[in-house]
């Protein structure tokens, strides 16, 4: 077992040239912070790209920023905040939910694992995720070859989007080593509307109605009895929360207030959550921190219709011990099981309710070993997407079986 | 470019013209296969109206069974397609070919489902895009990328293109604002990627079929996201004596935390033909001129507005008038978005541009143009979408005089080696085509071309797609997969490790 750290994209070019010589498969690495997301790594050797690092382009008034894959997100985060800038997107953190088994959770992920699992936060569902955001790569494929795709400009439709190919790829089709981000202003300051006692039906309704405004609301959560006491120090202990966003430009975000007030001023109890508690309220809930609990208690990220989210948790609640919430006005539910996985009721229900995608972001390596992590594909999709992977890595050296079962 | 080399027709299938007209006619029976010469003449050609061909047969399907049927039946035969929505394209995308079938995806013109409270709807790809904000509109909703054809060209031609618009910048491209498709592979299969939610499953392939400019697939129905319309919109109209000062002020707008709905630029030739076509009242006496639209609740926008007053007065505007009307603010448009035709009367015809540069370098690529301008002999005027630096030169020739034709499109070609000199792109939203296919190789080398044609190859591994669009060489899949292993013959590299 050979660990390679390469510092530059030639040396990484080197490391898959002799991987794909030797057909010896390669975990792809950053800080690792993601790594028990997935099927279990079937690889020889690692290719860890933390030392891949540094910001090499960063033009505020361009919007734009290029770094090395293995860049600390933390570290290009924080020389956006001293811009007034920020990833519209809103990435994640894994490593609190799954255990941040590396270097004991100090480490936050790095921006090239922010594009292989195509992160985003509650912003989701106002500003896209990293998919939406990418606009250039280059990166080294499985055939040992190096390959560039898009550019550094946000308009652009020259040749196939291999950057968007990128995302959500866990690694699995090329070695990314440079990455060049749209960047945008960070909002000026926020605040959180919260309605108190909702039923999840109710929440629904209200948080479509809050989408559907002109209200511009930059989040959409509804937290349950059972989890809202879970978030920021138990300051919302007690009925379900229903909470919403407010971003911007203070005179914008005081006005916005009161036109929530009188559009959802009628469903229940309002609140009014204030910066810092606000900023933190919603990175818990990027972060899925209500089900950060230490444990190994099996974890689904749930991605479908908004409106069909409550249903498809109600009837899993009449067949399983599940814990849940919503953010993305529903569009993304985190389901945290009591021991059993439940993948068939979870999957089953899921098609019933207008279909979707289900993953299980976390469990013992033996159940992910043996149930597929990642939604099962149809047969025409199933095997259009092997193609691709054929395409990009034929003799499967990167990352092989993350995804998929080989 | 006039010297377009286009894939070699087949001569076989060609000599089977009348067998495979009488089979489309069974797949599609009623008035869906059109094959008389003079009826076919209407699809001889794209928006890019240099180029003409007729194809080998035109069908109009109306169901995707049918298109299933069609593409299956053309992938067992090897028979070319070439799929075509309103025929928009800039860039010749829907060029055809003289042996192959034009599938025109017309007929598909239903909206299907429109739901509020998921804020999507999906639309058979022949809806046009500015019907499916017709469809929601009553309810204060719309489909946020307008582009400027928008009122002809059809969703699914949209996705092809990943078409853009004024208001990209906040609002994205057309793949940022489609959650869904169906669509049809070359072999005649349907896969559906994505929906009403929000992350597509696996590969991103929805990702990649955005742009792919009817390459990959044929697409069949397309989910979309729809917004609620701003509480309102004023646009500002700013005059600058230089075009470096109108783009620092661009870049302070920016700078300053500001995204606006829309941010035009126009240079001096572009203002003059505006204003001579139509009355809008822009400056005369300016070299750049600004439209700033800010959108958004009332309030935001009367705090933006006089932010970004002060911002051009900083910078040097000579003009500043802020829309006080609804009346107001769409006669500052309307002088933009009447600069393609305003351009149009005063010469006998142009050729638009596509390409998007970094907003800073701007004056170099201005003052480059003029050197160009000088070398060839032609006018140009410019239109930018100046949030984010797509810029659209037209240069004016006639098609008439021997020869200008292919000047332009030197100069044009000159024009994007340019763009992608100083880190730009050679086209922002009108797609490659066959316009820009032969100079991919500016931006790209072998083996980032090698690549995207490996992803063509998952999805029509023969390349009966849309050939002799996008790329300057399909090199055959079996090549382009072809690898040599050497066991123990590359050394182990002598790279950090542990």
């Amino acid at each position: 077992m050979t660990t390679f750290t390469p510092s530059t994209s030639a040396e990484v070019l080197d490391a898959v040239q002799w991987a794909v010589s030797e057909e010896a498969p390669l975990e792809v690495l950053g800080h690792g912070t993601k790594r028990g997301i997935g099927r279990p790594a079937q690889s020889e050797h690692a290719l860890d790209l933390s030392r891949l690092s540094g910001v090499t382009l960063y033009e505020p008034e361009e919007l734009v920023l290029s770094a090395r894959a293995g860049t600390p997100l933390a570290e290009i985060e924080a020389l956006l905040a001293e811009h007034g800038q920020e990833l519209a997107f809103e990435p994640m953190d894994y490593a609190p939910l799954l255990g941040g088994e590396a270097d004991g959770g100090r480490k936050s992920g790095t921006i090239g694992g922010v594009l292989a699992a195509n992160l985003a936060g509650p912003r989701r569902i106002k500003a896209g995720a990293a998919r939406d955001h990418i606009l250039g790569v280059h990166a080294v494929s499985g055939r040992g070859e190096a390959f560039k795709s898009g550019g550094r400009v946000v308009k652009n439709v020259t040749g196939y989007d291999l950057s968007k190919a990128m995302a959500g790829s866990w690694g699995t089709l090329a070695v990314v080593t440079d990455l060049t981000f749209k960047v945008l202003p960070a909002a000026q300051t926020e605040v959180t509307f919260a309605l108190r006692g909702l039923t999840e039906e109710a929440a629904a309704s209200a948080m479509a109605l809050a989408m559907g405004s002109s209200g511009e609301v930059a989040g959409a959560a509804h937290l349950p009895e059972s989890v809202t006491g879970r978030v920021i120090d138990g300051a919302l202990k007690g009925k379900g929360s229903t909470l919403f966003r407010l971003e911007g430009f203070g005179p914008s975000v005081a006005y916005r207030f009161d036109g929530l007030v009188r559009l959802l001023g009628e469903y229940g109890v309002v609140e009014r959550i204030e910066e810092p508690q606000s900023r933190l309220l919603w990175s818990e809930i990027r972060d899925c921190m209500p089900f950060a609990d230490g444990t190994r208690r099996p974890v689904w990220r749930v991605s479908m219709a908004p409106m069909a989210a409550h249903g498809m948790v109600m009837a899993l609640r009449m067949e399983a011990a599940v814990d849940a919430f919503y953010d993305w006005q529903g569009g993304l539910v985190w389901l945290r099981m009591e021991a059993d996985p439940e993948v068939e009721a979870v999957r089953r229900l899921l098609a019933q309710f207008g279909g979707g995608h289900a993953t299980l972001v976390r469990a013992a390596p033996a159940i992910r070993a043996a149930v597929p992590v990642f939604q099962p594909q149809p047969p025409a999709l199933a095997a259009l997407s092997a193609r691709l992977k054929e395409q990009f890595d034929p003799n499967g050296i990167l990352n092989p079986g993350r995804m998929a079962a080989t | 470019m006039t010297g377009l080399i286009m894939p070699k027709p087949d001569a076989a299938t060609i000599a089977r013209r009348d067998e495979i007209v009488a089979d489309m006619r069974i797949i599609v029976p009623g008035e869906g296969v059109v094959d008389a010469e003079n009826s076919m003449r209407a699809f001889e050609s794209d928006g890019l109206t240099a180029y003409r061909q007729l194809p080998l047969v035109v069908v109009l399907p109306e169901t995707t069974a049918q298109v299933a049927r069609i593409l299956k039946y053309c992938s067992d035969r090897a028979i070319r397609v070439v799929p075509r929505g309103s025929g928009t394209s800039l860039s010749g995308g829907a060029l055809p070919l003289e042996d192959a079938v034009l599938l025109v995806m017309s007929r598909f013109n239903r909206i299907l489902d429109i739901d509020y409270a998921n804020r999507t709807v999906t639309a058979q790809p022949g809806v046009t895009n500015l019907g499916i904000t017709n469809a929601v509109q009553h309810e204060g909703f719309y489909y946020a990328p307008d582009p400027s054809s928008q009122i002809a060209c059809s969703i699914g031609g949209n996705v092809a293109e990943n078409s853009g618009g004024v208001h990209c910048l906040k609002y994205g491209l057309t793949a940022n604002n489609v959650l869904g498709i169906e669509m049809v592979l070359m072999n005649g299969e349907v896969v559906r990627l994505g929906g009403k939610h929000l992350d597509a499953e696996g590969y991103d392939l929805l990702g990649i079929m955005t742009g792919s400019e009817g390459l990959l697939g044929v697409v069949t129905e397309v989910t979309v996201r729809i917004l609620k319309k701003p509480e309102t919109a004023r646009a500002v109209l700013l005059g600058f004596p230089t075009s470096e000062q109108g783009g620092q002020c661009v870049a302070d707008i920016i700078g300053a935390g500001i995204i606006p709905g829309g941010m035009e630029m126009m240079d001096r030739p572009a203002i003059h033909a505006a204003e001579d076509f139509l009355d809008a009242g822009y400056p005369l006496d300016v070299e750049a001129l600004l439209i700033v639209e800010l959108d958004g609740p009332a309030a935001e926008v009367d705090h933006l507005i006089g932010e970004v007053e002060a911002i051009a007065l900083k910078n040097g505007s000579t003009t500043c008038r802020i829309s006080t009307s609804e009346e107001e603010r769409l006669i500052f448009w309307a002088g933009r978005k009447a600069a393609f035709p305003a351009v149009g009367r005063i010469s006998p015809d142009y050729y638009c541009m596509d390409g998007t540069i970094p907003r800073k370098e701007l004056p170099k690529v201005l003052s480059g143009m003029r050197e160009l301008s000088e070398k060839y002999g032609l006018r140009v005027a410019n239109v930018f979408h100046a949030g984010d630096g797509n810029l659209h030169p037209l240069i004016l020739y006639d098609a008439n005089k021997p020869g200008e034709l292919d000047k332009a499109e030197q100069f044009g070609a000159d024009i994007l080696r340019l763009c992608v000199k100083v880190g730009g792109v050679l086209t922002g939203e009108h797609g490659v085509g066959v316009e820009k296919r032969d100079l991919m190789t500016e931006m790209f080398g072998k083996a980032d071309l090698d690549q995207q044609i490996r992803v063509k190859c998952a999805f029509d591994p023969d390349h009966l797609l849309n050939p002799g669009k996008v790329f300057p060489q399909l090199h055959r899949c079996a090549e382009l997969g072809r690898m040599h292993i050497h066991r123990g013959q590359v050394a182990f590299p002598d790279i950090p490790r542990f």
